[in-house]
């Protein structure tokens, strides 16, 4: 495979970027678009005290949760935990600290992070103290929102189905749910791919995340895990 | 107190009555899953899941699921003609921008204001909101299905929640296995009993006033 921008890479080299206390940002729903290889790896290498942030800790075994429940996480940044009770119990133990987003808020925040804004407007959960606490509010046209900050992250993963060498994604179905997103929060964009194809065989109509957004790229190995409902 | 499946069926049925040719449906977990088995057939309802599907069709049969093709559950779907997938943020952008006709959840508790209290136990529970706040603040139409009471016989139709809101005012409807009612500005109002309950009941176990209509509607189960 031809490799002009050297985007493509090993994922031992790539786990060179990652280090204890780092800011992760992950792809994923519920470990649907989760990249199964890249938190395998991050596992492997014992990756600790890392701050998480993406739409929820996915289950005990599939996805990111397989991070959180062997507790190398420190902070959570999610809008749910429920479908994983290892996160649940860490957060009532003190050991985890988890700070909730309403989802399309949350997925709002990350975008605002790729896009270089610094914050939105919101009148999502004004009246909700888990939501509104420690935020500034500001009133436009005499209405009262929320300042919901801008998230970014050290480093991001996302799952795609393909990409090029240049890193130009397309997703698979409801496996792209915040990855396009996230993959423009991170300073630095890992994209785990089901396949890698040459480069101007993707038609540029249907790419959804540009290459511009990504750093590196790695092969996956695929899922590993077995779903809730197999 | 626990429902039989029938009742869910009763409630779910019922729920199914205020969808309409080409709307835009969310539903959540629990009864409302139930209620597109109660569509007629041609119509055409696009279902909304917050993952990113627009035109959610059934689970498919075993052996057929893909897994990267999943409800907001994590459980395998399908999707039907003139469906499409799109990112989070457009999935909430439809929910916001007030495109989602309807969203149909089930609830913890709801006050006779419309008050919806359905994603936090304390003490207990605290799994997140999830994308509930935006649903239930957003949805042009909020119906909740639910037991009428808990598994305790506590009612859950309530004055004030006890429990943390979702979203304060925003609930429309509500339809459990005794009875259907709208929220309006002046509290409660009883629409519909299901039978062989009467009003008595209702009452003994909802524990705020409610109005009656003049017409009650009475569904056979």
């Amino acid at each position: 495979m031809e490799n002009p921008f050297g985007k493509v890479k090993t994922l031992e080299k790539v786990l060179e970027v990652f280090y204890n206390g780092m800011t992760l940002m992950f792809g994923g729903f519920g470990g649907v678009g989760s990249p199964p290889t890249l938190i395998d790896g991050i596992l492997e290498k014992g990756i600790r005290d890392i701050t998480l942030i993406g739409n929820d800790t996915g289950f005990p075994h599939i996805g990111i949760g397989k991070l959180v429940s062997q507790g190398r996480a420190i902070k959570v940044i999610a809008s749910h935990i429920g479908s994983n009770p290892i996160a649940g119990k860490l957060m009532h133990e003190g050991r985890l600290e988890v700070e909730f987003s309403p989802q399309g808020i949350l997925a709002e925040r990350i975008r605002a992070g790729g896009v270089g804004l610094p914050a939105i407007l919101s009148d999502i959960g004004m009246e909700n103290e888990l939501v509104s606490r420690n935020k500034p509010h500001f009133l436009l046209n005499g209405k009262d929102y929320l300042i919901e900050t801008a998230l970014t992250a050290e480093v991001s993963i996302v799952y795609a189905k393909k990409a090029d060498p240049y890193g130009n994604l397309i997703y698979d179905k409801s496996a792209r749910n915040t990855n396009p997103l996230v993959a423009m929060a991170g300073d630095i964009t890992i994209a785990e791919v089901e396949e890698i194809v040459p480069l101007g065989s993707l038609d540029p109509n249907e790419i959804i995340t540009p290459g511009v957004f990504v750093d590196h790229i790695i092969p996956s190995k695929g899922v590993n895990w077995k779903w809730a409902w197999e | 107190m626990g429902l039989g499946v029938d009742f869910r069926n009763t409630i779910a049925k019922r729920a199914a009555e205020e969808i309409h040719n080409g709307m835009v449906v969310n539903l959540g977990i629990g009864i409302p899953s139930l209620v597109p088995n109660h569509l007629p057939k041609n119509m055409m309802v696009m279902f909304h899941a917050e993952n990113g599907i627009t035109g959610m069709g059934p689970s498919p049969e075993k052996g057929m699921e893909d897994e990267n093709l999943c409800n907001a559950g994590g459980f395998p779907v399908t999707l039907n003609p003139g469906g499409s997938y799109c990112d989070s943020t457009v999935a909430f952008g439809m929910i916001r921008r007030g495109r989602v006709d309807i969203t149909i959840l089930g609830s913890l508790q709801v006050s006779a204001q419309g008050d919806l209290a359905n994603w936090i136990v304390p003490g207990k529970k605290v799994p997140g909101m999830g994308g509930a706040m935006e649903l239930a603040q957003k949805a042009r139409k909020v119906i909740v299905l639910m037991n009428h009471c808990d598994k305790a016989g506590n009612p859950k139709i309530v004055t004030s929640c006890t429990l943390p809101l979702t979203s304060a005012a925003c609930v429309d409807m509500i339809i459990t296995e005794l009875a259907v009612f709208k929220v309006t500005p002046d509290g409660l109002l009883l629409t519909e009993l299901f039978a062989p309950y009467d009003l008595q009941i209702v009452a003994n176990r909802t524990e705020c006033d409610f109005m009656v209509s003049d017409t009650i509607r009475k569904i056979a189960n």
